[in-house]
């Protein structure tokens, strides 16, 4: 029996990826194979992704449910003319297409850097 | 060439082509799987077309029209929410669906919930939105055949019918996806190319604005009523007749009609000075043309508005994803991003198609008034050229739109042949490509007979109908069924039940003609705002009540619909 003191050990992140995955099993595996670890990770980028498309419909929620409140609370609103036509008219007919796609590309977009990073994690 | 003679050849030629290009495709298509989706080997841009090209039916190309020259500003919504569904689809549905790998809804439900019972209801409910769907696609075929040669409405209905039967039993969905891209593009040409000269014409006109007053007659009109039409008249006016009204005949005399009502006989001729107020057919709400400008002031020919507007807009928005034929269409992507970047081309696509119909619905409350006597609002787009333009223009102009309103006739009720067939025969025979053929011939009877009975609808409010079942049975499984584990197969069952039968009920009260009065007209003519709510709550709580139902795959499940491709999952 030695009486010595174990050697004191440093222990730090090794912030490589190579040392990580020599280092045990990889986390795709563990959701492939349904385990504690592997749900943990899923169920955060399932609430991601949840989150970012609540996210958007909200925003439109706000900006096309809100229109006939608006037009209900303000009703001179759709008195006013926009290039001589009249301003739900104009909002309805031809404002709102190009928001729609703007709102899917931002969507796209951000889903895919969250399948990204989740990707470059569970690697 | 005669206008109905250029009509007639654009009808034989969007015909032809889509016969052509389905036998040109169906030589590629060998297995039972091309026949379903295509092998899952098209691109998202032929995808995309495909889709834009399958979505824009009769009540896109023919029905916002017809509903705006009537209504007004409140039917904007409709355009707003056939293309926002697309954006409601794309956040919620639109990868972890393409990732769940099955062919149809019902393959979905009994992936996800691994039950057989609610496979069925949802293979019941897939067959009702598809035939409802299917019902006014005929109903415009039939009008705009008569209007173009005269013939019988139920010509136009088989003359589609036996299209799609042919190209369906023989091509399946690949060919379909060929065609139906380029139906697509013919449709939007059709729309945008003759409001380019309907503009111009409108601006050479002076660019006249409805103004305040109740609806006019812009010059000495002479109105041909074929059918025999109800109409009431608020002011009295002066019209020259020939033929019956009332019961009496007349022989170009001249008539003042009283305020009231009137019967106008079948193949009645009425004329009418320019600025007379034209009387309005009995089934139309009439309307003066300061409320038909502003949103929300009870023109939408319903009773409360408010809540009308917001129930459409919830059935519009969430109905997209539950549509049979829009679905089957996400698994021919390739993956997830494919099928994501997919839906996003769909947006611009569709957002670039809904710019024009306002603007036919708007020049045909200007120009095309008699049709509020006729009540053949639906024909407007179709009319409007030949009105505006005139001379051989005109009907070049008018041949073009009937071509791009029979290539939606065609695109649409294909697509939604192939999944109604798809689930006949999967779930009634036994799925081999000869019993796909004959649920070909089964999904298209059905509905073409209903539209030899009800041949007097507007066609975007019975797909809108369509778009609330959808919304409160669909919507809720897919999106609890793709977000939330706790969602088990007697909650589901449960909900799908309730939501889609309380849905079917109100919009069966609502075609069968039920009295549209008060809130409780209301509430049926528009169920969605009280059907979504009620199908999500029972969804929730009989599944919270019954855990043990959860199914036990969940979690595998959970991840197939979510883990990206990137991913490389060992199992």
């Amino acid at each position: 029996m030695s009486d010595q003191q174990p050697r004191r050990v440093r222990i730090v992140s090794p912030r490589t990826r190579a040392t990580r995955s020599a280092t045990g099993r990889p986390v795709s595996r563990e959701i492939g194979e349904q385990t504690i670890v592997g749900e943990v990770y899923m169920g955060s980028l399932v609430r991601v992704q949840l989150r970012l498309a609540i996210g958007i419909l909200l925003i439109f929620t706000v900006l096309l449910g809100g229109l006939p409140l608006l037009l209900l609370a303000e009703p001179q609103l759709a008195d006013v003319q926009v290039l001589g036509f009249p301003l739900p008219w104009v909002l309805l007919g031809a404002v709102v297409h190009p928001v729609l796609v703007l709102g899917g590309l931002l969507y796209v977009r951000q889903a895919e850097r969250n399948e990204h990073d989740f990707s470059e994690v569970v690697r | 060439m005669s206008g109905s003679a250029y009509g007639t050849t654009a009808i034989a030629l969007v015909i032809m082509a889509t016969m052509l290009i389905g036998a040109f495709a169906l030589r590629l298509s060998r297995t039972t799987s091309d026949f379903y989706v295509a092998s899952r080997s098209v691109s998202p841009w032929w995808n995309a077309s495909a889709i834009g090209g399958e979505y824009l039916s009769a009540a896109s190309f023919l029905g916002i029209a017809g509903l705006i020259l009537v209504y007004g500003a409140d039917m904007l919504w409709f355009p707003v929410g056939y293309t926002a569904g697309y954006l409601v689809l794309l956040v919620l549905v639109a990868a972890p669906l393409r990732r769940s790998g099955a062919y149809t809804l019902p393959d979905f439900a009994e992936a996800r919930l691994e039950s057989r019972p609610v496979r069925l209801i949802a293979s019941v409910l897939v067959v009702t939105i598809g035939w409802l769907y299917l019902l006014p696609q005929f109903v415009g075929a039939g009008l705009t055949v008569r209007l173009v040669t005269g013939a019988p409405a139920w010509v136009g209905g088989l003359l589609v019918a036996s299209v799609v039967v042919f190209s369906v039993a023989t091509g399946g969905m690949r060919s379909i996806t060929f065609v139906q891209a380029f139906q697509y593009w013919l449709k939007l040409t059709a729309l945008a190319v003759p409001v380019l000269f309907l503009v111009i014409a409108w601006q050479a006109d002076g660019a006249p604005t409805t103004g305040s007053g109740p609806p006019a007659f812009p010059g000495r009109t002479t109105v041909t009523v074929t059918d025999g039409v109800r109409v009431t008249v608020v002011d009295p006016v002066a019209a020259v007749v020939d033929g019956t009204v009332d019961g009496t005949a007349y022989d170009h005399e001249p008539v003042t009609l009283d305020a009231g009502e009137h019967r106008v006989a079948p193949d009645t001729e009425l004329t009418f000075a320019a600025g007379a107020t034209v009387p309005h057919a009995e089934s139309l709400r009439a309307i003066s043309n300061d409320l038909w400008s502003t949103p929300l002031t009870g023109a939408g020919g319903r009773d409360h508005p408010v809540y009308a507007t917001y129930s459409l807009i919830l059935a519009l928005f969430f109905g997209t994803m539950g549509l049979p034929h829009v679905l089957v269409r996400f698994y021919t992507n390739p993956d997830g991003r494919a099928a994501r970047r997919t839906t996003l081309i769909v947006l611009c696509l569709l957002g670039a198609f809904y710019l024009f119909p306002t603007v036919y619905g708007a020049l045909a409350r200007l120009y095309t008034p008699d049709l509020l006597l006729t009540g053949r609002a639906d024909t407007a787009v179709l009319l409007l050229p030949e009105r505006l333009v005139g001379g051989v223009a005109g009907d070049l102009l008018g041949a073009l739109v009937t071509a791009g309103a029979f290539a939606a006739f065609l695109s649409t009720s294909s697509g939604l042949t192939v999944s109604v067939a798809g689930v006949l025969s999967q779930d009634v025979l036994r799925g081999s490509v000869r019993d796909f053929r004959v649920a070909a011939m089964l999904a298209v009877v059905v509905p073409f007979a209903l539209s030899l009975l009800a041949t007097s609808i507007a066609i975007a409010d019975v797909v809108g109908l369509a778009f609330a079942v959808a919304a409160s049975s669909f919507c809720p499984l897919l999106v609890l069924g793709i977000w939330w584990r706790g969602l088990s197969s007697t909650g589901a069952a449960a909900g799908l039940l309730v939501g889609g039968g309380l849905a079917t009920a109100a919009v069966s009260a609502t075609i069968a003609g039920v009295d549209r009065g008060g809130w409780a007209g209301a509430l049926l003519a528009q169920p969605a705002a009280w059907t979504v709510p009620a199908a999500f709550l029972v969804m929730v709580v009989v599944s919270l009540r019954t855990p043990s139902r959860v199914p036990s795959g969940v979690g595998r499940t959970m991840v197939r619909l979510h883990a990206p491709e990137s991913v490389a999952l060992e199992h």
